[in-house]
């Protein structure tokens, strides 16, 4: 997580900056009142009426995580460990992105589920429902609450507000504009956000890279050395020194675990691909994001590289000598926009990072939302009332939701590293869901109390690692485990991952299996092949066939992979 | 329901529009700001270059592509299911 901000340095905003900043709300708030007309039921709340273009989705499933940890984040690991970082896009992410497109999506969209949780309630019952949506829901309003957290603190450096001020002001229009408008409202601001992001973080990078003399420049002057410009096998980045077992940690932790259960199981990602207007539709969502995705690290982690050699505080820090004045390698990127950027696009590079906040704390609300009012209330609270309950429900649990983070960010201020560790133990519970569902959808003989079991028991497994390890609850850890930063987490995930199965698999076959009947279009063997592809898929063109589309993207991510290898 | 209500087209709501609209504001004022408000001192920090007007005319640029593409393909709203 990234650190408070200290009064260290402020950024001198004039007023045409500010002028640049209020448009960027004015149309923020407008888009939740134009959403709010198109809201009759709560389909069109929770899903936007399964309505939107795929391209539309499709940014908006990037932009959804876009937030404050991936900006800051990666340009701070741009800073401290160099082209490694690219790592976290082009294998920690779009190998999932595809899979998700390609394997996954026709199982959600296809069985008509309304939530991830959902889906595991049909496929294994309320045991493992249960378990999702109270672990899921709990994760987003504390994730909720550190976005907001971040925002409030950047709004606080920029603009000199109080803190509370701060939160305050955030929550608000955070608020305003999923209750507004819903889901379609948190679509097309995330899609409008993800423009102001580019357009704020280009220019940056196009001056930080003419200032330092371009891409040779970083080459010659990156510090402590050229092992900052490759790649494999990033052991400074996974702190495990020998070479083969980092890479291993890389590929199999953060390419596969990880990634794949963040990406494929999160239901704030997917809910962006949930509300497409058709199947294929959806199945081109994630791959479409999978595109800019490749390229955000070049906008992203170089501003940071470059920060370490231009920005006298970073490089101090870097190299251990002379005065960092306090500042963290968090403060890459700001930095950056204090020394180089004139009045004018420092409005527009301040806008797109509070929309970048924004668009992680909307994306978790609206998630949030969703599963509160389908999977909790609607399934063991009260059942069978009409529509327009529901949709009362959902905007009640967004109001609340917004209540508890803003309470939830006050916690972080002052709980630093509790909330860090927290983040990490709610990280835990994506990898064995990856294998529960992907065990689920294949091998239809897994019972209904092997995905319950399988999911605690991964989780476990992943918190013993994690307490075993050096420090991925920092003094909670004990240090059993010569693993620390980076590595400790892929290796919980992993063993999470291989618990689970193992788990899975020895209590289905104690257990009995379910009814074939009820298992039609969750598992792949039960599933017409029909209903797994779009009737008219044949005779899209190619740029709108998942299949030839994910092969294009898997065909660069390779290339960019070989040349900064 | 008749051929035209179902033909009912997004217009300025369109998010292109939206999109195109806001980038379009931007790049005006950096390239206004760019080429009359650019100090000796600001255009140093940069080693020289402005990037005000040039990243103010790189979005005019989007901005204009993103309202010839809702121009030309213009969203089609299907008229209410009810």
């Amino acid at each position: 997580m990234l650190r408070a901000a200290d009064d260290t340095f402020r950024l001198n905003a004039d007023f045409f900056d500010y002028t640049i900043i209020a448009l960027y709300f004015a149309v923020v708030l407008g888009i939740g009142v134009l959403a709010r007309r198109q809201v009759s039921s709560s389909l069109d709340f929770f899903l936007s009426g399964r309505s939107l273009p795929a391209w539309v989705t499709g940014l908006a499933f990037i932009s959804a995580n876009l937030g404050a940890v991936e900006i800051m984040g990666m340009s701070a690991n741009g800073a401290e460990f160099g082209v490694a970082t690219f790592h976290y896009f082009w294998i920690g992410a779009v190998p999932a992105m595809l899979f998700l497109g390609i394997v996954m999506m026709p199982f959600y969209y296809g069985s008509g589920v309304r939530s991830v949780p959902e889906f595991m309630r049909r496929r294994f019952g309320t045991g493992a429902h249960l378990v999702n949506a109270l672990s899921f829901s709990i994760a987003q309003l504390l994730i909720a609450g550190i976005n907001l957290y971040l925002l409030a603190t950047i709004v606080n450096r920029l603009l000199g507000w109080p803190l509370w001020v701060s939160l305050i002001v955030a929550a608000i229009v955070v608020l305003s504009y999923i209750t507004l408008g819903g889901l379609s409202a948190a679509i097309y601001n995330e899609v409008l956000q993800f423009f102001v992001i580019v357009a704020a973080l280009t220019p940056l990078t196009i001056i930080a890279l003419h200032k330092v003399g371009g891409w040779q420049g970083i080459k010659d002057k990156v510090q402590p050395g050229p092992e900052q410009l490759s790649s494999w096998p990033g052991t400074d980045l996974t702190g495990i020194d020998n070479p083969v077992l980092s890479t291993i940690g890389i590929v199999f932790g953060l390419g596969f675990v990880l990634s794949f259960g963040y990406w494929t199981t999160n239901f704030v990602e997917v809910q962006r691909a949930m509300a497409s207007d058709s199947l294929s539709s959806a199945r081109r969502a994630p791959i479409i994001g999978a595109f800019p995705k490749m390229f955000i690290p070049f906008i992203v982690i170089i501003p940071g590289m470059a920060a370490a050699i231009i920005i006298p505080e970073i490089a101090n820090l870097k190299s251990g000598q002379g005065d960092a004045g306090g500042a963290t390698y968090n403060d890459a990127i700001l930095l950056l926009m204090r020394d180089l950027l004139p009045n004018g696009m420092l409005g527009v590079a301040i806008a797109g990072l509070l929309a970048s906040f924004m668009a992680g704390m909307a994306a978790n609300i609206s998630a949030f939302n969703t599963v509160f009012s389908y999977d909790l209330w609607q399934q063991y609270v009260k059942k069978d009332r009409p529509d327009g309950y529901y949709l009362g429900v959902g905007r009640v649990a967004t109001v609340a939701a917004t209540v508890i983070a803003i309470g939830t960010a006050y916690f972080a201020s002052n709980y630093d590293n509790l909330m860090n560790y927290l983040q990490t133990l709610f990280g835990f519970f994506n990898a064995p869901l990856f294998a529960t569902f992907i065990l689920g959808m294949f091998w239809k003989r897994m019972s209904a109390t092997a995905g319950w079991t399988g999911l605690v028991a991964g989780t476990a497994a992943a918190v013993a690692v994690a307490f075993l390890s050096e420090d991925a609850f920092g003094g909670a850890s004990t240090g059993v485990l010569e693993l620390s930063g980076q590595g400790a987490s892929f290796a919980a995930a992993g063993a999470a991952f291989v618990v689970d199965i193992v788990v899975s698999v020895v209590v289905t076959f104690m257990t009995r299996p379910r009814d074939p009947k009820e298992l039609e279009g969750l598992v792949y063997s039960l599933t017409p092949k029909e209903s797994l592809v779009d009737p008219d898929e044949g005779s899209l063109p190619w740029y709108q066939s998942p299949t030839k589309l994910a092969g294009m993207g898997l065909a660069i991510v390779i290339v960019l992979n070989l040349m900064f290898r | 329901m008749s051929e035209q209500q179902q033909k009912k087209k997004a217009g300025v709501f369109d998010i292109r529009f939206v999109i195109g609209g806001l980038l379009g504001i931007y790049g005006v004022i950096l390239i206004l700001l760019g080429l009359f408000n650019a100090t000796e001192e600001e255009l140093a920090r940069g080693d020289g270059l402005n990037i005000n007007l040039w990243g103010g005319i790189g979005m005019l640029v989007v901005a204009i592509a993103f309202a010839a593409w809702a121009r030309l393909r213009p969203v089609v709203v299907p008229a209410d299911p009810t």
